[in-house]
């Protein structure tokens, strides 16, 4: 097994290509549920456990049904059938049953954490993360390991982002801010200077 | 006919500037002038196309079940113009990748079937969707024309200063984008304050 293959697939998506600060994805919670460290961590949470189930899932759903060389069609004489354009249909149903499933599962083995997420929970369906993670671990030509790895760290980069910048924009509610930059216009130009800070990990792997 | 539900996604709802929706596709594909308009036209379609089919089953869609069969009409919908402009206009694909499908995922197409075509008929809700769709094209070519001129120094790959400018790359990358919105959002709220004072 390559552990070293692992290592730059995990360090890359936490660091180099950050989930939010370089590739874009999931900016609306990024930008919404980052007024508290506190808040931030449990979107953090709910986020990584269900990016790393949907990664798996959709994973297995591309091998197993839509690509025609390794699809169960094939595999009983059915040829010629390629599914691959359901891709995003078949994607985001994964992931928004994923996520009803587990709200109904917390709910009834862990109410306290399911009282935390609140209303975190079914907003992750709308978390382009958590499908850009899916078709980007189709389009790279992962293995179920590596498919393992990059969605956990795409998770982990994502809390980090957002646990990060709800701590500075913690500050930014009690500094001296010009009137016309309050808000969001200085919560992005904070995300800027978040994300040059992220270049600084270019050259890691 | 009531023009207000077209004018309003233009400005006064505009959904980057004003409600701050759909930022994802806003931030990542606007480095060009160019991408900012396609990005802007194919989620337009899209939502057109929701808008449309969703206010005609407004009254077969199950309150509960609503949300998963909103996206399900999107996402065929997406499929249907990713399709459509890997046929006609495959340098465009190439170069929106990964955001084409994540069309599915842009919070303004969810959130104006949730909050209008659910609730409107179907002339009321085709308006939204025109209005909404060109005031997010509006931002995102605003947005990419800025990044570009300050970025490259083109504008739709005209070169517009001399040969002695030379282009702040950071414009068109990452950090840019954040920086850009910000200053924008800012000028928009300078403009808002001066016309509350005039009144």
């Amino acid at each position: 097994m390559d552990f070293g293959g692992l290592f730059v697939i995990l360090v890359g998506s936490i660091l180099v290509n950050n989930f939010v600060l370089s590739r874009f994805l999931g900016i609306c919670p990024f930008l919404g549920v980052s007024k508290q460290v506190e808040t931030a961590l449990g979107m953090g949470m709910a986020v990584t456990f269900v990016m790393t189930m949907a990664g798996i899932l959709t994973w297995a759903i591309q091998v197993v049904l839509l690509d025609p060389t390794s699809s169960i069609f094939t595999m009983m004489g059915i040829e010629n059938l390629d599914l691959r354009y359901l891709q995003t249909i078949a994607f985001i149903l994964v992931i928004a049953s994923l996520v009803q499933f587990v709200e109904i599962f917390l709910q009834k083995v862990s109410p306290t954490l399911y009282q935390a997420l609140g209303v975190f929970l079914p907003l992750i369906t709308t978390n382009c993360a958590v499908l850009g993670l899916a078709i980007l671990n189709i389009q790279y030509e992962y293995n179920l390991l590596e498919v393992i790895v990059h969605s956990i760290g795409g998770a982990l980069g994502f809390s980090l982002a957002i646990v990060l910048f709800a701590g500075i924009r913690e500050k930014l509610e009690i500094s001296n801010i010009p009137a016309p930059f309050k808000g969001f216009p200085i919560a992005l130009i904070t995300a800027s200077l978040m994300s040059m800070a992220f270049f600084g990990f270019a050259g890691l792997v | 006919m009531n023009l207000k539900h077209l004018t309003n996604g233009l400005i006064k709802e505009n959904p980057i500037f004003v409600q701050l929706i759909g930022m994802c596709p806003t931030l990542a594909v606007t480095t060009s002038a160019e991408n900012g308009i396609g990005m802007g036209l194919a989620t337009t379609a899209v939502l057109i196309m929701s808008n449309v089919f969703i206010s005609i089953l407004r009254n077969f869609i199950p309150g509960k079940i609503r949300i998963p069969a909103f996206v399900v009409v999107i996402a065929s919908f997406v499929t249907i113009v990713s399709m459509v402009m890997e046929a006609y206009v495959p340098a465009l694909f190439e170069s929106l990748g990964l955001f084409i499908p994540l069309i599915v995922v842009n919070c303004l197409i969810l959130a104006r079937a949730e909050a209008f075509a659910f609730k409107n008929g179907i002339v009321a809700s085709t308006l939204d969707g025109i209005g909404m769709g060109i005031g997010f094209t509006l931002a995102l070519t605003i947005l990419g024309a800025v990044r570009e001129i300050l970025g490259a120094g083109t504008i739709f790959q005209f070169a517009i200063f001399g040969a002695g400018f030379k282009p702040a790359l950071i414009m068109i990358l990452p950090p840019g984008a954040f920086l850009t919105l910000g200053l924008l959002l800012a000028l928009n709220n300078v403009i808002k304050a001066r016309k509350a004072k005039e009144v």
